[in-house]
């Protein structure tokens, strides 16, 4: 390509107002979607706290919860760090302003939809695949356009090579898109009511295929192309190694995709299909800790600036709980283990630890390198931010602790027997017993919500101290691909 | 090969196709034998699709979003075959769009949840869990009392199950409304003779008890145990 082609007729500005939209919206479900956590958590504790209303009972606050963390708040980050990082790595402008505009506005009326759906009582009945079929449609139409806008980018870039984050997004983009699409086809009675066309356990298969993915491709992919951009932006250190990105890259991609079946050990799946979900969770384990070694080694050199800095704070822990829980995720996908954790908390715990140790933290520390950029000015307060490390922090280990206690007390009980070969526990023992765990778990969602609120609070103050800028794109000086260089 | 992937990288394209069938490998391994692999699935006799009642009850079931707090998977383990009725095969699933095997057990597994417990159980328990458990941490769902319960679109969605391979004859279709009709007030029959009050036949409980006492019954393995 002959870059003295593509001068541009006049200032060829970054994009950072749809960023500037992603990262408010982010906040902005975030706190929605914890407090509807942190309710469904008091629920568990004290049904009262349904107030005896269809459209807050357990069963539809949950997919609440879970739709607007996974959805609302983990996709608007994503969207937010992806089109902010696509642009630099690639030295151009987003390609379209239409697509931009369509996507973040036509995401936050989705998610709006899917709210009163599900709190409605219209849903699919599908674990993270909740949404109705029109949603689904309109969520697919979305997926495209940021398709469509990415690739788009990608095709009009200035540097030649693809930067490791770009890696990473482009798998995101395409098996979302996959994973969508298969496990939600279906054929419609009224919009919001279809019957999907897989039944039993076929149906059971696909969905944890899906179910798993949207853990791997849209928690752990795009989270690990954030750690690639932001943490040597943040740590000023380049990449700890290439070699190593290539390898755990590839290797992630192609083994992810296999572990779904751990969702169902010991259920009416065949045999084959579980022990092979078994093998590829526990091969899982190298590509993942060759990443988190890779985030970690990165900050090798950087590792006093930690002490100081928030936001390193912020990517050393999330970078640890990603180790954590893919040391986790392998060992109850044993069949012995999961025999003993499948259907308890230790699930939900296992699950938090990711969502927000890992998703949550890496949020948390780029966008705390973000907002000040987006803004041209410096972070409100680096105190502040810390306390809100330290809060969170306490949060994440209060709601673990407290929900391996209850699933492993419950999933002894449950396969305890008397001297006489009877069962020792009726299944209401079982439950009465999790009441002061869940009190700990809900206070631990209350730390890291009010942790959230703190850095609500920060962003916007930072925002306001500075202005809203859209820095020119360098296009004229053609210089070597310094990113993938590394920094 | 750090020199052949730095070539890659400039490839936007040829890297997103490899990307692309890098991820379908194993999701076409895992999931095109359970289809075209009979023994995958072995069929049982006496496993039927749902009743039109047992339809409308099945929706309520995933309307309320039960599945969120119990599962309907009993695993071939002693405590759970103990605890639950036999454990579960695939061939009884075979009509679930969509399967609702849960992934938490908040409260039991419902798998063999069919007859378990007399109609008037549900009745009472659906309309407050700690009159018959106490304890019990489930919501109290007394909408479901008053609330009657929608059929008009009962024909159609079993036109579309049958589409997705669902096998209800025109007949069962036709005749719809008819057995709704008969199965209910067959239910409210049962409850007002186990001392009931104010039952009605049209109110979404018992469309919700039809589907409740239907769990994991096919393979009539109450009647063998007695």
């Amino acid at each position: 390509m002959n870059y003295t082609d593509v001068a541009p007729p006049r200032a060829e500005v970054y994009d950072d107002d749809t960023v500037r939209g992603f990262v408010f919206f982010t906040m902005f479900w975030g706190a929605v979607g914890m407090l509807a956590g942190l309710w469904a958590a008091l629920e568990l504790a004290f049904w009262q706290c349904n107030l005896e209303s269809p459209y807050l009972t357990f069963g539809r606050l949950r997919p609440l919860h879970t739709n607007a963390v996974i959805f609302a708040f983990a996709g608007n980050a994503i969207f937010a760090s992806v089109y902010y990082s696509v642009q630099r790595l690639c030295r151009v402008r987003l390609a379209s302003n239409w697509l931009s505009k369509f996507h973040l506005w036509g995401w936050q009326l989705m998610i709006v939809l899917d709210a009163v759906c599900l709190l409605s009582g219209f849903t699919d009945g599908k674990e993270y695949a909740e949404p109705v079929w029109i949603v689904d449609q309109f969520i697919t139409l979305l997926w495209v356009a940021f398709a469509v806008n990415f690739f788009w980018t990608l095709a009009r870039r200035r540097e030649k090579h693809l930067y490791v984050a770009i890696w990473f997004y482009i798998a995101t983009i395409i098996t979302v898109a996959v994973l969508h699409l298969v496990n939600n086809l279906a054929i419609p009675v009224t919009p919001f009511k279809s019957y999907h066309v897989w039944a039993g356990v076929q149906d059971a298969l696909i969905q944890w295929w899906y179910g798993h993915n949207a853990v791997g491709f849209l928690l752990t992919t795009p989270f690990l192309g954030m750690m690639y951009y932001y943490l040597p932006k943040a740590a000023e250190k380049p990449v700890y190694s290439y070699r190593l990105s290539i390898i755990h890259f590839w290797s992630l991609i192609f083994l992810y995709i296999w572990a779904g079946p751990h969702h169902l050990l010991y259920t009416a799946l065949p045999d084959w299909a579980q022990t092979l979900g078994t093998c590829f969770s526990l091969m899982l384990l190298a590509p993942s800790w060759g990443g988190m070694l890779n985030g970690l080694l990165t900050l090798k050199g950087a590792y006093d600036k930690v002490r100081t800095d928030p936001i390193l704070k912020f990517f050393v822990v999330a970078i640890t709980f990603y180790g954590m829980s893919t040391f986790e995720g392998p060992m109850l996908s044993i069949r012995s283990v999961s025999a003993l954790g499948h259907y308890t908390d230790w699930i939900v715990g296992h699950v938090h630890g990711g969502a927000l140790g890992w998703v949550g933290f890496s949020v948390f520390a780029t966008f705390y390198w973000l907002v000040p950029r987006l803004y041209n000015t410096k972070l409100y307060s680096l105190k502040l931010a810390t306390i809100h490390f330290w809060i969170a922090t306490i949060g994440i280990v209060l709601y673990m602790v407290s929900m391996w206690i209850t699933g492993i007390t419950q999933g002894l009980m449950w396969r305890a027997f008397s001297q006489d070969g009877s069962l020792t526990y009726s299944f209401i023992e079982t439950t009465k017993i999790l009441f002061p765990y869940y009190l700990v778990r809900a206070l631990g969602g209350a730390l890291y919500l009010t942790g959230l609120l703190m850095m609500v609070y920060n962003l916007v103050r930072t925002a306001r101290s500075g202005r809203a800028v859209n820095p020119p794109v360098p296009t004229e000086t053609v210089r070597p691909s310094r990113l993938t260089e590394q920094v | 090969m750090k020199k052949d992937h730095r070539w890659l990288e400039g490839q936007g394209v040829l890297m997103s196709i490899l990307v692309t069938l890098l991820v379908l490998v194993g999701g076409i391994v895992e999931i095109v034998p359970l289809y075209y692999v009979r023994s995958s699935v072995p069929p049982i006799e006496g496993v039927k699709p749902y009743t039109p009642l047992e339809l409308e009850g099945r929706d309520l079931y995933v309307r309320e979003g039960c599945y969120n707090c119990h599962s309907q998977m009993v695993r071939p383990f002693r405590d759970e075959t103990e605890r639950y009725g036999p454990y579960s095969k695939a061939g009884e699933f075979v009509y679930d769009h969509p399967f609702q095997f849960g992934s938490k057990r908040t409260g039991p597994d419902l798998h063999r949840e069919g007859g378990k417990y007399p109609d008037s159980w549900h009745y009472y328990h659906m309309r407050n869990p700690r009159e018959i458990v106490p304890g019990s941490v489930m919501p109290k769902y007394s909408w479901l009392h008053e609330t009657k319960l929608d059929t008009s679109l009962t024909k159609k969605k079993m036109e579309v199950l049958r589409k997705l391979g669902v096998p209800y004859s025109d007949a069962d279709i036709e005749g719809a409304k008819a057995a709704m009709e008969t199965q209910a007030q067959g239910i409210a029959g049962r409850l007002v003779e186990q001392k009931v009050e104010n039952v009605q036949s049209d109110r979404e409980i018992v469309a919700l008890i039809a589907y409740l006492q239907r769990l994991g019954g096919d393979i009539h393995w109450r009647e063998g145990a007695q």
